[in-house]
């Protein structure tokens, strides 16, 4: 019994931290990302046809190859990195990899719902485009994007349950290890219980943040 | 102070080229309020977003206190928005931001720093008259107060100029005279130069000193206000006229008409027009002293613009042996625009 715990304490907790740092990473990098998603596009304040249509295609192409597919592939890439290309910490890579392209779109989105009228008001005060992603798109597009982010950091959860392809470890990990091949039905259950209980506090404190920062709107 | 040359705008877009603007010639001096008045999809908002660049010209020049604004660098452009204000329909609030933060918005663009801006944005909120609500958010705004928050925006960095796209088609009627006797405060009291368009007449005659009518693209008509309610030159301003005076007779008025009476004396219905000066109360009473004609006033309306009284009256005049036709010359020769309705 206090076997199982252990398993189950240690699988949690790989969950936990491949989940919250790739969650960084992935609003660290695909904000920005989809921020000049949205500002390179056709009519916006620096509309850039080519590089709006070269990162939409980096954008496209790494999110329609399938997640275990990427986990391989990027083996090489994620050595370089992290100097090593098995473990909890190597899995953050392609998990990471995954969610920012997710979290570009997802960011674009959120940026494209800001009112037109409210650009170009910043726009007729003499704004800057630097000053009008600062202080107009990203504050008026906030609940969105931490709506996004949420979506991410669950979509992460359920990536990382194949990080056990490259020995990341994890709840999924333990599922599939000792629930599916050792037929420990009891584990299977407890892991699926805990992943269920996991996504049901992230959307809960999500939907709290969401809720907070569109106050008054 | 602003003068448009040969302005033209075509959008190209996949349905096809549209030409917003074609060739529009407009001068406005400083201290108008130079409203524009069309139809939707006349090019109204087209004009005035070409006048702060928003919308590149395709052709033509646009020249603002000597600047030519066409020419200018990106940063160069940036410096001159700077000098002019401008509001919208939809005011186009921040929604992340207080009244305060709204209106600190554009002095944070300019660069100033937190202690003249809390300073200034103190100033222009009671300039408006919104110091209770500098912490409430635009969603807690009635839209009068919206547009004053808009107001007090545009005027933060001290514009010569402001333009001003529909700024009160969203509010009721009452909301729409306070947003525009505010803005005649603002003109008078700051000396700045007020660019306003509007597809309601009673808005230019509220507010404006000039005028120009633009239709299909084109200005066809631009002037005084006062010129262009005298002798509107083009089917396009009477018509806007129409919705601000009397130009048709009620249909209550008209039954009655044809209801009265006839009695042994000849009878006419007409209507005087009279703009400016000429008081018609004087001219009823002179009618009566001298011809022997009875006067029965149906109906009047009256109505300033810019303090100058103007309006209609509709009398019916009854007399015998020509004595109306008497009175009717003696009207006309006083230069009042006088028409003959009906004849009972
Ligand atoms: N960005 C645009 N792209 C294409 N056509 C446009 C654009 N903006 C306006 N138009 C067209 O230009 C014409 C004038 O529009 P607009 O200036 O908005 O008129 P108004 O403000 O008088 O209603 C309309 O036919 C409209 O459809
Ligand atoms: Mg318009």
């Amino acid at each position: 019994m206090s076997e199982t715990i252990n398993l189950l304490l240690v699988g949690t907790w790989q969950t936990i931290y491949m989940v919250v740092v790739s969650t960084l990473i992935a609003t660290i990098f695909g904000v920005p990302l989809g921020v000049l998603l949205m500002v390179t596009d056709k009519e916006q304040i620096l509309h850039n046809e080519p590089l709006n249509k070269i990162l939409g295609t980096i954008v496209n192409i790494f999110r329609s190859v399938p997640f275990v597919i990427l986990l391989i592939v990027l083996i090489p890439f994620t050595r370089l990195l992290v100097g090593k290309a098995i473990g909890t910490t190597a899995a953050i890579v392609p998990l990471s990899v995954a969610a920012i392209p997710f979290m570009g779109r997802l960011t674009e989105t959120a940026l494209r719902e800001v009112d037109r009228g409210v650009i170009e008001a910043a726009q007729s005060m003499g704004a800057s485009p630097f000053q009008i992603i600062t202080k107009v798109l990203i504050p008026e597009a906030l609940p969105s994007i931490a709506a996004g982010i949420t979506i991410t950091t669950i979509n992460l959860v359920g990536y990382s349950a194949m990080a056990g392809v490259i020995g990341g470890g994890g709840l999924g990990d333990l599922a599939v290890r000792y629930g599916y091949q050792r037929f420990m039905l009891d584990i299977m259950l407890y892991t699926v219980a805990i992943l269920v209980a996991m996504v049901q506090l992230i959307q809960f404190l999500g939907d709290i943040l969401v809720k907070h920062l569109s106050r008054n709107r | 102070m602003i003068y448009i040359r040969n302005l033209t705008k075509v959008y190209h877009s996949a349905s096809g080229n549209v030409r917003a603007l074609e060739d529009v010639n407009l001068n406005i001096e400083k201290g108008d309020i130079f409203g524009i008045i069309g139809l939707s999809g006349a090019g109204k908002s087209t004009l005035l977003r070409c006048i702060n660049m928003l919308e590149k010209p395709t052709s033509g020049s646009i020249e603002i206190d000597g600047v030519e604004m066409t020419r200018l660098s990106p940063s160069e452009l940036k410096e001159m928005r700077k000098k002019i204000g401008m509001i919208f329909q939809h005011f186009n609030l921040l929604s992340s931001r207080t009244v305060r933060g709204n209106v600190a918005f554009p002095l944070e663009i300019a660069g100033l720093n937190k202690r003249a801006i809390d300073k200034k944005v103190e100033n222009l909120l009671e300039l408006v008259g919104l110091s209770d609500k500098a912490d409430n958010y635009p969603s807690q705004l009635s839209g009068g107060q919206k547009q004053r928050v808009g107001i007090a925006r545009a005027l933060a960095n001290d514009p010569k100029v402001l333009l001003c796209d529909e700024p009160t088609s969203a509010l009721d009627p009452e909301t729409t005279l306070s947003i525009l006797n505010l803005l005649k405060d603002i003109n008078r009291e700051l000396g700045i130069t007020i660019v306003l368009i509007t597809h309601e007449m009673n808005v230019i005659k509220q507010i404006c000193n000039k005028v120009a009518v633009i239709e299909k693209s084109r200005v066809v008509e631009q002037g005084p206000l006062i010129e262009v309610f005298k002798k509107p030159q083009t089917e396009t301003a009477r018509n806007f006229l129409k919705s601000v005076t009397l130009s048709e007779i009620p249909k209550e008025l008209k039954d009655k008409i044809e209801n009265l009476s006839h009695e042994h004396l000849e009878g006419k219905i007409i209507k005087i027009a009279f703009f400016g000066e000429i008081t018609t109360e004087p001219v009823i009473s002179s009618i009566i002293r001298k011809f022997d004609v009875d006067t029965n006033i149906l109906y009047g309306n009256i109505d300033h613009i810019q303090g100058m009284p103007y309006g209609t009256l509709i009398v019916e005049l009854r007399g015998k042996n020509g004595e109306t036709d008497a009175a009717l010359k003696y009207l006309k020769d006083l230069g009042l625009d006088v028409e003959v309705i009906e004849n009972v």
